[in-house]
């Protein structure tokens, strides 16, 4: 009964061009034989890695194909019409009126030259749905539902004069002015801290209620879109893995690749039980930048050998500035780190080669991390060479040897890193570390720019080198479960201060500080309903204060 | 990111938070002053420094020890350098360039006869130039990657490879000598009328346009492109407005600042175009002045001509970078 | 990379600038006269025996026009290597220093490009003794401070890479980090400004000749010969113009070899490293 749906899309196919340097122009597909219907007041959510094609679905319903990808095949039908053939003209008079988008960055998708105010209500009055006091209005309205500050003044400050999760609810407020039928909301809370998550999450789902609008919702990470929707497709590579509705999917999911997805990072690791040895001892450390803003404030914690030391914040809150002061990148302003009973010289260019050698850095982007035009031979070859003097065929047996360890084959040795994917690029940033044979690595988020279940795997073979080579590890993320999964000791940061560390089991158990609490209670969980659980508790906490 | 707001909450708000827009002017003015002191400075040592005496290059064959000694009393060579530069600076400030040592007339007499003429001809170019150039540049990126585009592309990497004398002469052939509708070489005079004055120098402006177009023109392209493929034209594009609306209400306040820096570079380089233009067609200007100056090597001329020009140029800039400052947004309402 | 993909303006281009460098080669053999050897009347015009005719000496154009070649090319290419390396040393260091020596360089850079090229010129050649190595000097010096600009931009970009910082926690030097890690990715930029900043050279000289500050007479060169025949366009002679459209027809062909690498550049974006 194609008539109660109000978006029909039926085979869906999207293809574009590329250009990749020296060979001739390509057609690749990204989308292909996508189908599904959306109910008045419903939303599904599109679930995939990056490169499934999620946001080119999404915006397929507004007809609009983005950096030249075009729409080559199937119907998207709005009502029973079918949208791709209206032209022009037509499709304009949808696009802000009945259709709305909510793009990732809102930051970027406002104009820096125009009021929010403005910008909100200008589809709305452009498209002459409303005249321009209903719609401011109407904006004020929204304003509040999304429980934005001061909703009276709110639509008079310019986009660089809010915070992102604010930005991002203006965004949302813009979408809902014209009262439409249906919103594409791509990633909207992706580019958020997870404390501010939560409430823009919060605010979305109130205000599609209250409006009884319609949504497709795009995003990356299940847990979030199981609190939202009513219906969720799982895509990779352009196809659908798996569509029905939320519970069948997070409860009995029948492929393979959604249940990984649900049960990713469920091997929880026994921390060690001796935790009073350390290797690493960072001792009072405060650090500045050149400019005087300080950005850590007496930090204190020790991480002992053959052991991981997690620590997590939200952005800003110092915990990549420590790695760069233990690696002598920002050396600190007070306290002192000792490593293996003896002081580290602060400054990086006074510490000798050897310390340089024990300490290992890998990086979240392994795409920045290697110089795009050396082989895999030469990235991993050099701190060979450069450490222990190896050249010629000695060199290029233990390139291969490390290239093992990381289950790569001796087949990458010439390759460029524009070869690799993204995991096996981070697998030889892996390699890269470990030929320097050290002591210590830190990780800074070495898996949070990959596919889950590509990270799965690189979180696997660190924990196996950990095991094999006695290694340590001081791992930064964002990501509680990786904590829960791999930490010996957990430290956590905000605002440039060490607000909780301890053996794992100690400090992810209550009693909390309020800010771990609210870390904590603000990660979204693989479970139905959790958002309004959260919900409720805070409205309960409030209202006992 | 987190690093700006929270110093933002710094206790002591200093001027420059409250009043960011004035404060960055005017460090953007006495950034200029001061340029234009080191440039005054660079000017009269570089011609100190450098090797050569002008007391025997300016008397030549018939240089003996003594006219050499009286020479450079009478030109003042023989005081220490500090206070001849202070000298100097002095003067320039109150409008006093010194004397000629070629004519032994006033500098600053000359000066003010051709800075205006010179000026005359710059800015009839860029009132023609600046229009042209901004809309060309509009329409290569509406018609982006289409013929237009193409044609428009392949005609300015030409233009910007022909050197202006070539274009002059060029000109001069055609119209002046074959055609016979316009006038070489251009001279003016005081008490011309306008639109004499305009019929005279119709050759060197057009010279001029033509150097300076294909510049302007690629450079406003690429600006109006890095706005066009902004998010914030994609969201006015899936608000359904028009592309009208978009451009005019969204692109434009944004494309702004970038081409007024685009006009303002090539108003700089129309400065020193004028040099190359004013030799051609003998147009009694600046530029015609100083190289001239330059050939029988009358320092005094040299040094107020380079001074001005540099000025000149160090003005554009300044004021393209205030308008600039000004148009930014962030800058106009801060937090 | 496969020789069909390379677009047939960038043939053009390539074809013209091997044409330039071919007369300045072998000058002597191809003229057909000697580069001051005065063979007929004051600016007899162009017939079988002399193409172009001839100049307001009496010389043969052709043959001062490919001896020309030699002075054009030598100078402005030497001009250019010159203040290639220059800028480019310089910006390095600065980029990978940082602190007060950039400051310092950059600063100074700063003031030098706050007075425009050809009246510095003008100011500094006012002064300095006219020998050709001067000359091609005083063009380096001024034009190295535009090369410094993009350079130092260009090395910043790289600099601030991940693996740059990679390379310095490993402990690896300067000379290392500037040669093996940064310049290999910014190859393709310089190379375009590198035959930007060459056809600006052939325009700034021919100028500067123009204007009788660059290569003295009786030495031929394609901006000197401009002025030498300047006089004959009133009597419609357009001995002149010879010259002045091999300049440009040079610097379009060396504009259209830098418009396809500019070209290949921003598609190699997106491609190898950076994606």
């Amino acid at each position: 009964m194609p008539d109660t749906n109000l978006l029909s899309v039926r085979d869906l196919k999207i293809e574009a061009t590329s250009y990749p340097p020296g060979e001739q122009p390509k057609r690749i597909t990204i989308v292909d034989g996508v189908s599904f219907d959306l109910q008045k007041g419903k939303v599904l959510g599109l679930i995939g890695e990056s490169g499934a094609g999620k946001s080119t679905i999404g915006l397929s319903a507004l007809a609009y194909g983005r950096g030249g990808a075009e729409i080559t095949g199937g119907e998207v039908k709005l009502d029973g019409t079918d949208i791709l053939k209206l032209g022009k003209g037509g499709i304009r008079k949808l696009r802000g009126a009945r259709i709305c988008y909510v793009a990732q960055s809102a930051a970027a998708a406002f104009n820096p030259a125009h009021r929010l105010g403005d910008q909100v209500i200008e589809a709305t009055v452009k498209h002459g749905l409303m005249s321009k006091q209903e719609a401011r209005r109407r904006a004020l309205y929204l304003f509040q539902v999304l429980g934005l500050p001061s909703p009276e003044s709110f639509g008079d400050r310019f986009p660089h004069q809010v915070s992102g999760g604010q930005l991002q609810r203006a965004m949302t407020a813009m979408a809902l002015c014209s009262n439409p039928d249906l919103i594409v909301f791509d990633e909207p809370t992706t580019a958020l801290d997870v404390t501010t998550q939560i409430d823009v999450l919060a605010a979305i789902k109130q205000a599609i209620e209250e409006t009884d609008t319609a949504a497709l919702y795009i995003t990356h990470d299940l847990a979030v879109v199981a609190q939202i929707s009513d219906d969720i497709m799982v895509l990779r590579h352009g196809k659908t893995v798996e569509y029905g509705p939320v519970q069948q999917i997070i409860e009995t999911p029948t492929q393979d690749y959604t249940r990984a997805l649900v049960n990713v990072r469920q091997t929880a690791r026994e921390e060690a039980a001796d935790q009073s040895n350390p290797l690493l001892k960072v001792d009072n450390v405060s650090a500045e930048y050149s400019n005087g803003f300080k950005v850590l404030h007496g930090v204190s914690l020790h991480l002992c050998k053959g052991q991981t030391l997690a620590i997590v914040g939200e952005s800003g809150s110092g915990k990549s500035t420590l790695a760069r002061v233990i690696t002598g990148l920002l050396p600190p302003s007070e306290g002192k780190i000792t490593f293996e009973g003896k002081p580290l010289t602060p400054a990086l260019k006074n510490r000798p080669r050897d310390d340089l050698r024990r300490i290992q850095l890998i990086y979240q982007m392994a795409d920045t991390a290697m110089n795009p035009r050396q082989t895999v031979r030469e990235i991993i070859g050099r701190p060979l060479t450069f450490y222990y003097g190896l050249r010629g065929a000695k060199k290029t047996a233990r390139v291969k040897e490390l290239l093992e360890q990381i289950e790569m084959g001796n087949g990458f040795i010439d390759r460029y890193p524009a070869e690799l994917s993204g995991g096996q690029k981070q697998r030889v940033a892996i390699a890269r570390a470990l030929a320097a044979k050290p002591e210590l690595i830190l990780c800074d988020e070495p898996t949070s720019a990959l596919d889950p279940l590509v990270a799965e795997g690189i979180l696997k073979l660190l924990m196996k080198l950990q095991e094999e080579q006695q290694l340590s590890y001081v791992f930064i993320t964002h990501d509680i479960a990786i904590v829960k999964a791999i930490a010996d000791s957990v430290a956590v940061m905000h605002r440039g201060r060490l607000v909780r560390f301890g053996p794992k089991s100690q400090t992810l158990s209550p009693p909390f500080d309020d800010y771990t609490d609210l870390l904590l209670k603000s990660v979204p969980e693989m479970e139905l309903g959790w958002l309004e659980k959260v919900l409720a508790t805070r409205r309960m906490e409030s209202a006992g204060n | 990111m987190s690093n700006s707001a929270e110093a933002g909450g710094t206790p002591a708000r200093s001027l420059r938070e409250r009043f960011p827009l004035l404060t960055l002017i005017f460090e953007r003015f006495l950034l200029s002053l001061l340029l234009l002191f080191a440039v005054s400075v660079l000017i009269f040592a570089g011609v100190e420094a450098l090797p050569g005496d002008f007391a025997s290059t300016y008397l030549g064959q018939s240089a003996t020890p003594e006219t050499i000694a009286n020479i450079r009393a009478e030109l003042g060579l023989d005081r220490p350098v500090v206070t001849r530069y202070f000298d100097w600076l002095g003067g320039v400030v109150q409008g006093d360039f010194g004397t000629s040592w070629a004519s032994r007339n006033s500098v600053s007499e000359q000066v003010g006869k051709r800075l205006g003429n010179s000026l005359f001809l710059a800015s009839f170019a860029a009132i023609i130039a600046v229009p042209l150039a901004i809309g060309l540049g509009m329409l290569s990126v509406h018609f982006r990657d289409r013929m237009p585009d193409k044609i428009i592309n392949v005609i300015s990497l030409a233009a910007i490879s022909l050197p202006e004398f070539f274009i002059g002469y060029l000109l001069i052939l055609y119209f002046a000598v074959n055609f016979g509708i316009a006038t070489f070489p251009a001279t003016v005079y005081e008490g011309m009328g306008f639109l004499e004055r305009i019929q005279t120098i119709a050759l060197p402006t057009a010279t001029l346009v033509l150097v300076v177009l294909a510049h302007m023109m690629r450079m406003t392209r690429a600006a109006i492109l890095s706005v066009m493929s902004s998010a914030y034209m994609e969201t006015a594009e899936l608000k359904g407005l028009s592309s009208w609306r978009a451009i005019v209400k969204h692109a434009a306040p944004n494309a702004l600042a970038p081409i007024i820096n685009v006009v303002a570079l090539n108003l700089a380089y129309l400065v020193v175009g004028v040099v190359v233009v004013e030799v051609v067609f003998v147009y009694p200007g600046m530029g015609q002045y100083m190289v001239d100056a330059v050939t029988v090597r009358d320092m005094p001329v040299v040094q107020a001509c380079g001074l001005i020009f540099a000025a000149v140029y160090i003005l554009l800039n300044m004021v393209a970078d205030i308008l600039a400052i000004v148009a930014n947004p962030r800058l106009r309402h801060p937090r | 990379m496969r020789l069909r993909e390379i677009p047939i303006t960038a043939w053009i281009g390539l074809f013209g600038i091997a044409l330039a460098i071919f007369c300045a080669l072998f000058a002597p053999l191809i003229a057909p006269y000697g580069e001051t050897e005065v063979v007929g009347g004051v600016w007899q015009v162009a017939d079988g025996q002399f193409f172009f005719g001839l100049d307001n000496l009496g010389r043969d154009i052709l043959s001062r026009l490919i001896y020309g070649t030699r002075t054009t090319l030598f100078v402005a290419l030497a001009a250019t290597v010159i203040s290639f390396s220059l800028g480019i040393i310089l910006s390095f260091i600065a980029a990978v220093s940082g602190g007060v020596i950039d400051t310092v360089f950059s600063r100074f850079n700063d003031l030098m490009m706050s007075i425009p090229t050809l009246i510095f010129a003008l100011v500094v050649l006012a002064v300095l003794p006219q020998y050709l190595f001067v000359l091609i000097l005083v063009m380096a010096v001024l034009d190295s401070t535009r090369v410094y600009r993009l350079g130092r931009a260009v090395a910043l970009d790289v600099a601030v890479m991940e693996f740059v910082e990679a390379a310095k926690l490993r402990g690896e030097g300067k000379i290392w980090i500037i040669f093996r890690e940064i310049l290999p990715n910014t190859l393709s930029p310089l190379l375009a400004e590198f035959g930007l900043r060459f056809a600006f050279a052939i325009l700034f000289l021919s100028t500067l000749s123009f204007l009788g500050l660059g290569i003295q007479p009786p030495t031929a060169d394609w901006g000197g010969m401009v002025k030498d025949n300047k006089d004959g366009i009133i009597f419609g002679i357009p001995a002149a113009l010879v010259p002045g459209s091999a300049i440009a027809a040079l610097c379009i062909c060396v504009n259209l070899v830098v418009d396809w690498l500019l070209k290949r550049t921003s598609s190699l974006k997106g491609g190898r490293g950076d994606a």
